[in-house]
């Protein structure tokens, strides 16, 4: 079987316990407007372009055949919307301007990569995160992985929106060891206007977690103006008190460095200039979630 | 810390290391008059007339008395090693890094005294007039480089057996043997006897040097106004009589005790690697527990004595080192390396409490010197490792860590018993021994990316045009990769004869005209045999070449392999063009060969299975040869500051890398080559066998916000049991951001205490040269994902 990853991350440590290898695969049904892994939104490939690192040699250019590259005045501009994505220019690129994200690979192919980090994973209690993107758009390869995982008694957590149909998400969860999942904005409009999506589905999706006696841990990507307001921050935290067996919660604070790879993707940010929380508001926030769960961690 | 031992730190923080040309002086004027002598007699009587005559300083409120020189940081000299020539003074004086201040008045003695006498007659001297013209262009070429043509073979550590025994009982030992001798069946008979009389004199002359001490005590105490200060130093008085006479009764004569033989063995010669304790944990531990159960001491006391004699290893500089050698160790510090945990010899965890207060100490000190490491054994706790890497986190290089167990299989393997191998650890830098038992002598670092330079070029060293090698083939005309390795072993084979002869030849001259009867007495079975630890008294005896550049031939073979026989995208004549013109024009080319090619450091087989080719190569050439001493050469993988010297010699590599820019350091990657996180470092690393050499080493970088949190220390420690359980010898972590050092290297004014690990042992990074603070730069830094 084969899926869509855009990368594989070893020595993981904020994806769950322990030491990890972490697997984002490659597309995703949110819209999330401060994704800050703009290469995991669309499902199939995409050319990466870092222009400080071009050469200006040229060869990208003489071996396109769709006009993809263009040359202006001594520059070589990457016209993507002609592009097929055939990955020639990026095979004569030995200065990495250009890069692919996405790769199509298969089950075995990507447990031979998770088996090579085994012995960290049993030191550390750590073991293996599928990430995103959102896994469970992908979902018969992430069950193929989790049954190969599974077999070789590797630690299995799972990274999801939770913006999946119940029926899917009961099919892999017996094979899941911890959801890591993500909880945005309590607001229903409000949700819909930052990520594209309603919440419903995603609360109905944990709370079915919470029935199925699930380990999860709920992140919360903490955004200044977006869903760090008092009422989002009672409203998360009661939520989740109400669930009754689930009792942590790892806060994610904004940060800027997916700004660059929108550059790079040729996208437009869409979120308007936001700076990251203060220390002051992560300690008030942190100390109000205190109010409800027993556990609160700043990062993963 | 309380007030003394901070005011002791800042005054060996402030104190200029500068040349002391008392030794120099005394020994030249006892070789001006000695008479019709054996050598280990005049070895001897030398000692005798330094520890009678140097003079004695005792600093204002130190516990632990005994400076080598005059005072703090005064650097003493071996003339009859090598005498410094007018231009090296003036060198040491005014060098940016590194130097020791040369006066007026030394300088005279230097040019009216002791050049005169020692023209012609000096150890280095006869080396370099021993050595063969192909030894010389190799030497010259920076192929390898020779420890001991400035500094005495050294590199030992000592045991428990001075907690047992005192200079008396070593004494009783020595007439024994000398008792023993059998003038009419053994032809040695006579040479025994003048050895063994020698450490007779010896060890009464360091008893002499402590008398002196006891002296001057009472002496201060005689004037001393404070009734605290003048009962302390009525206290030394009667330690100093006691030790290192007797064996020591408590905590506080333990430490002085050892300091008296450290003193005798760095000033009776300039031996690689000052000496050592040890295992200071594990011989401690019965002084500490039984001072705390009969009240006469307490945790605080035995952590204040353990700073004061902390302060004295920080007082000694390494002996000035000029030339290649001051190249491939440019240090202040002399690698004294203090062991902590491990095993005991019947095979239980070591860890004590004196473990802990030794890290607390450890912690507070904040010093170059003495070096520190852990032996982490599987059956130590974790709270040990973790203690340990509280420390680390700090981001000053120390302590490093060791698998004692991998340590103790491989001393076995080398054929050690298990006890001698439980009670060893590793000193130096990363270098396995059998504390108390073994000569482990480093002869040199081997430049392995120069000898492939060499191959690369049919026996002609491309940077002077000169055939040094041997005609291995002209390699355009390969047809495989296997031919390259066959061409590049017979290459090595060549060189690896050239040094071994040079040192079997360099051996004979230390044990002919340079015994150690000082340092005979200490190191088991000197004393039973009669003879001197130069000349194979130890039991046992080990020479290691150091292999360099492991990741740096490693890629550049990798390189070949794949873009010129696999993939066929260059031909050799290309690449060589490339190399030759320093990729000038061909960046396209080294871009290829640098992002395309599969490097160790990476988890990759492909590369991988290359580097452990080169070590089995490296392995086979050198493991088993004999030396002199009854003993046999081995392999170690570490470099010091060397992979800078080697660098400088070495043309573009075919892995990427610019002509005369450093090479990769250790075992670790290429700088920068390593791109799949630490695990992936660990696993590549892991794939050596690093039971088969006496030492690797492997540095690595974190960013301080990874280990901020307590999961992230965790994570740590797991990353070092990890490579453990995978064979790993030693690790050893930098935690400081490149932006950091980037700052200090712009604004060193600023950042005159930093720390940085550099290769086995901590240096203050405004220390350091330009080329090494770029290299150190220039490593992987692990960061936060």
């Amino acid at each position: 079987m084969k899926g869509m990853i855009f990368n594989i991350m070893r020595y993981a440590v904020h994806d769950g316990p322990g030491i990890r290898t972490t697997v984002f695969f490659k597309g995703c049904p949110l819209r999330c407007q401060w994704c800050h892994n703009p290469e995991s939104i669309i499902r199939h490939q995409e050319i990466i372009f870092r222009e400080e690192r071009c050469l200006r040699c040229g060869d990208c250019f003489s071996v396109c055949r769709n006009g993809a590259i263009r040359r202006e005045d001594g520059r070589f501009v990457y016209v993507r919307e002609n592009c097929i994505q055939c990955g020639n220019c990026i095979e004569v690129c030995y200065a990495e301007a250009r890069e692919m994200a996405g790769r199509e690979m298969t089950t075995e192919e990507v447990m031979a990569e998770i088996s090579k980090d085994v012995v960290f994973f049993d030191q550390s209690g750590g073991g293996v995160t599928f990430s995103g993107g959102e896994p469970l758009l992908q979902h018969e390869f992430l069950l193929s992985l989790l049954q190969s995982c599974k077999q070789k008694g590797i630690h299995t957590a799972v990274d999801t929106s939770g913006y999946v149909s119940p029926e899917i998400l009961g099919q892999i969860s017996p094979c899941v060891d911890l959801f890591l999942y993500d909880i945005k904005i309590l607001d229903e409009a409000r949700h819909r206007q930052f990520t594209g999506v309603p919440n419903r589905l995603v609360l109905d999706n944990l709370r079915r977690l919470s029935q199925w006696q699930k380990n999860v841990i709920v992140r919360l990507p903490l955004i200044p103006g977006v869903n760090d307001d008092q009422e989002n921050i009672r409203q998360t935290g009661s939520f989740v008190a109400s669930l009754g067996n689930i009792d942590e919660i790892h806060i994610l604070p904004y940060h800027h460095t997916g700004l660059e790879k929108y550059r790079r993707l040729g996208l437009a940010y869409p979120l308007p200039e936001v700076a990251p929380p203060s220390p002051e508001s992560l300690d008030r926030i942190v100390n109000e979630l205190k109010r409800f769960v027993k556990t609160v961690v700043l990062g993963g | 810390m309380t007030k003394r031992v901070k005011i002791l730190r800042q005054q060996s923080l402030n104190a200029v290391p500068y040349i002391s040309p008392e030794r120099a002086l005394l020994v030249t004027q006892f070789y001006q008059e000695a008479g019709f002598l054996s050598v280990p007699m005049k070895r001897a009587l030398t000692f005798k007339t330094i520890m009678e005559n140097k003079a004695i300083c005792l600093n204002d409120g130190e516990l632990i008395v005994g400076e080598r020189g005059p005072a703090p940081k005064a650097t003493y000299t071996y003339p009859e090693i090598c005498c410094h020539s007018l231009e090296d003074l003036d060198i040491l004086n005014s060098r940016e890094k590194i130097p020791f201040k040369v006066e007026a008045e030394t300088r005279r003695l230097y040019r009216e005294v002791i050049i005169p006498f020692w023209q012609g007659k000096t150890i280095r001297e006869k080396i370099f007039d021993e050595m063969t013209d192909e030894w010389k262009a190799a030497y010259q070429a920076g192929i390898f480089t020779e420890f001991m043509e400035q500094r005495a073979p050294g590199h030992t550590v000592l045991d428990d057996k001075i907690y047992r025994k005192g200079m008396l009982d070593f004494i009783r030992d020595i007439d024994a043997s000398l008792k023993a001798l059998d003038y009419h069946n053994d032809a040695e008979a006579y040479y025994k006897q003048e050895e063994l009389k020698a450490m007779r004199i010896c060890a009464e002359a360091i008893v002499t040097l402590a008398h002196r001490y006891a002296n001057k005590a009472l002496e201060l105490a005689a004037q001393e106004k404070d009734t605290v200060r003048k009962s302390e130093l009525e206290t030394i008085a009667q330690i100093c009589r006691h030790v290192p006479a007797h064996a020591p009764e408590n905590f506080w004569e333990a430490l002085q005790y050892y300091w008296f033989v450290h003193l005798g063995v760095i000033t009776e010669l300039n031996p690689w690697d000052s000496f050592n304790p040890g295992r200071l944990d594990q011989h401690l531990y019965p002084f500490y527990r039984k001072g705390i159960a009969d009240g006469s001491l307490t945790r605080e006391q035995a952590k204040e004595l353990l700073q004061c004699f902390w302060i004295k290893f920080n007082n000694q500089p390494a002996p000035p080192k000029v030339g290649v050698t001051a190249a491939e160790s440019s240090t202040y510090t002399d690698f004294a390396n203090i062991n902590s945990g491990g095993l005991r010899a019947d095979g239980s965890d070591g860890v004590n409490e004196v473990t802990y207060l030794v890290l607390e100490v450890i912690d507070e000190m904040r010093l170059v010197q003495p070096s520190s490491n852990i032996q982490l054994s599987r059956k130590n706790p974790d709270e040990f490792l973790k203690r340990a890497c509280k420390i680390i986190r700090k981001g000053w290089g120390q302590p490093s860590i060791f698998n004692a167990d991998m340590v103790v299989e491989e001393l076995l393997r080398q054929g050690k018993s298990i006890e001698d191998a439980r009670n060893g650890g590793t000193s130096g830098c990363v270098e396995t021994g059998a504390f108390g038992k073994e000569s482990y002598i480093l002869t040199g670092y081997f430049n392995l990316p120069k000898v492939f330079e060499i191959t690369l070029h049919n026996g002609i060293d491309p940077r002077t045009g000169r055939k040094i090698g041997i005609d291995s083939g002209d390699p355009e005309t390969f047809r495989t990769f296997d031919e390259l390795m066959e061409a590049f072993k017979r290459q090595m084979k060549h060189f690896i004869d050239i040094k071994v002869r040079g040192n079997n030849v360099i051996e004979r001259l230390y044990a002919e005209y340079m015994p150690v009867p000082f340092l005979s007495i200490l190191i088991d079975d000197c004393i039973v045999k009669g003879k001197d630890y130069n000349d194979g008294g130890a039991r046992y005896n080990t020479n290691y070449i150091q292999g360099v550049g492991i990741g740096s031939i490693t890629d550049s073979l990798a390189a070949i392999k794949y873009h010129v026989f696999d993939e066929k995208k260059l031909s050799m004549r290309e690449l060589l063009t490339a190399l030759a013109a320093n990729f000038e024009g061909y960046e396209k080319m080294r871009l290829l060969v640098l992002n395309r090619t599969p490097k160790y450091g990476n988890d990759d087989d492909y590369a991988d299975n290359i580097m452990r080719a080169v070590f089995e190569a490296f392995y086979n050439e050198v493991n088993g040869r004999k030396n002199t001493k009854g003993g046999v050469y081995r392999i170690d993988m570490l470099p010091t500051t060397c992979h800078v010297y080697f660098g400088s010699v070495t043309g573009a590599t075919p892995d990427g890398r610019k002509a005369w820019t450093p090479l990769s350091e250790g075992i670790s990657p290429v700088q920068g080559a390593d791109r799949h996180g630490p695990t992936a470092v660990l696993k590549s690393a892991a794939k050596m066998d690093h039971v088969r050499t006496g030492g690797t080493l492997l540095n690595q970088k974190f960013t301080p916000q990874l280990l901020e949190t307590e999961k992230g220390l965790d994570n740590l420690a797991h990353l070092v049991r990890a490579y453990f359980t995978l064979g790993g010898h030693h690790v050893q972590f930098n935690v400081v951001t490149a932006q950091t050092l980037r700052d200090a290297q712009a604004h060193p004014e600023q950042y005159r205490d930093l720390i940085v690990r550099v290769a086995g042992y901590s240096d203050y990074f405004c220390d350091l040269s330009k080329t090494l603070q770029d290299e150190i730069i220039a490593r992987t830094e692990h960061q936060s994902f």
